[in-house]
């Protein structure tokens, strides 16, 4: 113990002697100084004049920015590989279980730069761009999408969206208690679609089509109009979308396996449809299995998103741990902020996939 | 007398249900839904294997000592070729390339006879290898003693500098990360919570982060006149982090332990250090050796990230290849062999991980 707390002293003792020396004040005053660079893609207004506590910022939503699409796109890309590896078709299987096998043993790393440098990097000029129809172009400077105008009755549509969605909650509700009490289930799908859909529509034409879409043009020699994904954030949420879905479909096929079968054997006895085999008996129970492995895998996500410093995607640790690092000297202050947000964004998710997993978990007696 | 009644021979299947073509039916035409997954499978391979295949081998350039020899349409391999050397041990004296040679050698038999089954003394060759040959492998390195001239530690690149980070961080992390595991199965309030708050700090941040602070804040916190190399640096890191990793698979093993043989032990009247070290931990460690090979391999492949604080691993020496203004734009060939060296470590590595789940699942 005392050893312990001795050593931190003289590591303490070490490090204000150290900054003494190199002339660097501690304390997190620096936050509100000017940075003095530019960032090539903000969330929220930037500009070379804003202060380093704005640049922590920026760098924050960026790096929640390719997390969260980065989840989504390997959950579902995932999800559809280690279904195809369990095909009873034998070319999908071995095409998936490829495509495992390839890609989650090669380090992410060289993923990242084998899309940037490699790909694209070596696509056309804006003038020869790859396209789909006038939607969707891609050339070296990056993928060009339609941009959503919003319009005048988009409030409305909005609202009226949002009410059919609870509407269609209650009905679930309802018909949950419903089956309880009657032991009937009462049909909710095409109910559900109706109220989904009709009001919604109506809603679009009579307010007279509340949003449009801007799409991007070539004008003189770049793009203009659109929403541009740079390279640098499609690199990183091309390979952080196929590395983790590699693994992903592992987690999925495994927690698919561990259902034993004769469950599937007594809910076929019951009578019910493979459709309600799969959504009753067979993903609760594999859910189980996966929720954890799954867990790990959206941190491990969120954290590899810090391999944007390798090619320039302005994320937290880019920015922050990076640029304002070296123009500031303040280590010990941003290397700790860095890792604190890191932490909190980490316990955040594993409290909230906890809470999510305790739900679910089996009620035994 | 009566006749033998004798059934007629069984009529073989029908052509369609055994055989070349039922196999197809059954594995790949079974219902509408696979045969258009088959036929769209098969459309995706005819667009993607053969250019594939023409770009990297048919079309080709193999021979030749320049960029001149390289034309057009195929991959460079001769870029790959020259830089060979350069990838696999970095700026090493070429004159000094006997000794990476020598090691690697040393290494590469050590581990045959471990994989070999029924060889005998098998426990000492692991001990050596553990404890005696790291130090061998070093001496050989870095030189300074019996003559060898030094070669200087940011002389040292490419996969030999792979697959030191990775082996000695791994060295390091499989004590440190027993000691944390038991500090986290620990009764002793201080000890657990200690452990605990290592092992979740270090397993909630980036490994960048992590690199980063032992390349700019460790030099911050060491007394006057002390500098850490910066490989040394990068170790210390990659070890604190990946015991981390390592203190949870073992914990694990401890977990796996029936509470039988904790009393056992106890009854015997031994002391806390002697039970674990005699009876609990080589059952820990035996049930967890595929979870410490998978976090070997992750290690592997996160060694990558040295880049960042600059060394010059493998990937970052073919990367710096690039910026060599007479091979520009080979970057494909380049990623491509790093991508085939790296994957056949991690392949070897997870199929061997496969293997052991199966040798030591013993049990039901």
């Amino acid at each position: 113990m005392l050893g312990t707390v001795l050593f931190f002293l003289l590591i303490g003792a070490n490090a204000l002697k150290n900054l003494e020396q190199q002339g660097i004040t501690s304390g997190f005053a620096f936050l509100s100084q000017k940075a003095g660079f530019s960032i090539i893609q903000t969330l929220i207004s930037y500009s070379e004049s804003s202060t380093y506590g704005r640049t922590f910022l920026v760098g924050l939503l960026n790096t929640m920015l390719v997390s969260v699409l980065g989840i989504i796109c390997a959950t579902v890309l995932g999800f559809l590989i280690g279904i195809a590896r369990l095909s009873s078709n034998w070319l999908i299987a071995k095409l998936a279980a490829i495509y495992i096998e390839i890609f989650r043993n090669l380090p992410l790393l060289l993923q990242v730069f084998f899309w940037y440098f490699a790909v694209l990097r070596s696509l056309p000029l804006p003038r020869n761009s790859l396209h789909f129809g006038d939607w969707f172009f891609l050339n070296i400077r990056g993928i060009y999408i339609p941009r959503p105008l919003p319009g005048q009755g988009l409030t409305a549509l909005i609202i009226v969206f949002g009410v059919s969605i609870a509407a269609i909650y209650a009905l679930k509700i309802w018909a949950r208690k419903h089956q309880e009490k009657t032991g009937k289930e009462p049909p909710t799908l095409l109910i559900s679609l109706a109220i989904l859909i009709i009001p919604s529509t109506i809603t679009w034409f009579s307010s007279g089509e509340p949003l449009q879409w801007e799409l991007p043009a070539l004008k003189g020699l770049n793009f203009k109009g659109g929403l541009t994904v740079i390279p640098e954030l499609a690199a990183l949420l091309f390979a952080l979308t196929i590395y983790t879905a590699s693994l992903i479909a592992e987690i999925v096929r495994s927690g698919i396996l561990s259902v034993s079968h004769c469950q599937t054997e007594a809910a076929r006895a019951l009578g019910l449809p493979h459709r309600k085999i799969l959504r009753l008996v067979v993903i609760p129970q594999a859910m189980r299995v996966m929720i954890p492995q799954m867990t790990s895998q959206y941190l491990n996500l969120v954290k590899n998103s810090s391999l944007a410093t390798a090619i320039g995607y302005p994320d937290l640790v880019s920015v922050f741990a990076g640029t304002s690092l070296n123009q500031t000297g303040q280590a010990i202050e941003i290397i700790a902020m860095t890792m604190a947000v890191y932490l909190t964004i980490n316990l955040t998710i594993s409290w909230l996939m906890n809470r999510y997993n305790e739900r679910i978990l089996l009620q035994e007696q | 007398m009566t006749v033998a009644h004798s059934p007629h021979p069984d009529l073989p299947p029908p052509l369609t249900s055994v055989g070349p073509v039922g196999w197809l039916r059954r594995n790949l035409f079974s219902s509408p839904i696979n045969t258009l997954l088959t036929l769209g499978a098969l459309y995706l391979l005819y667009r993607l294997v053969p250019p594939m295949i023409n770009w990297a081998l048919l079309d080709a350039n193999w021979a030749g000592s320049s960029r001149e020899a390289c034309s057009g349409d195929g991959a460079c391999w001769v870029f790959v070729r020259l830089r060979f050397l350069h990838f696999m041990v970095g700026f090493y004296p070429e004159s000094q390339l006997w000794r990476p040679v020598t090691v690697f050698g040393i290494a590469a038999l050590l581990l045959l006879y471990l994989l070999v089954k029924d060889l005998p003394h098998k426990g000492w060759v692991t001990g050596f290898g553990l404890l005696g040959f790291p130090f061998i492998a070093f001496l050989l390195f870095y030189g300074g003693l019996f003559g060898l001239p030094v070669v200087e530690t940011h002389q040292w690149g490419g996969l030999m500098l792979t697959l030191i980070l990775s082996t000695v961080g791994m060295l390091l992390a499989l004590p440190l990360g027993t000691l944390l595991a038991l500090g986290r199965r620990s009764s002793m309030p201080v000890a657990k919570t200690l452990s605990v708050v290592f092992i979740e700090l270090w397993r909630g941040v980036p490994l960048i982060t992590v690199l980063f602070m032992s390349s700019v804040l460790l030099p911050l916190f060491m007394p006057d006149g002390i500098r850490l190399d910066k490989l040394l640096r990068a170790l210390i890191g990659i070890a604190l982090f990946q015991s981390a990793y390592m203190a949870e698979v073992i914990r694990s093993g401890l977990q796996a332990v029936p509470k039988g043989q904790y009393e056992a032990a106890n009854a015997l009247g031994l002391s806390y250090w002697k039970a674990m070290l005699l009876i609990i931990l080589p059952q820990a460690l035996k049930t967890v050796i595929p979870g410490i090979v998978n976090t070997f391999i992750e290690l592997f492949k996160d060694t990558t990230l040295v880049l960042i604080i600059g060394l010059f691993d493998l990937l970052a020496t073919v990367q710096a290849s690039f910026t060599d203004s007479k091979w520009l734009g080979f970057s494909a060939e380049g990623y491509i062999f790093a991508g085939l060296i790296y994957w056949l470590f991690c392949f070897s590595m997870s199929r061997y991980s496969h293997h052991l789940e199966k040798k030591l699942h013993t049990g039901h």
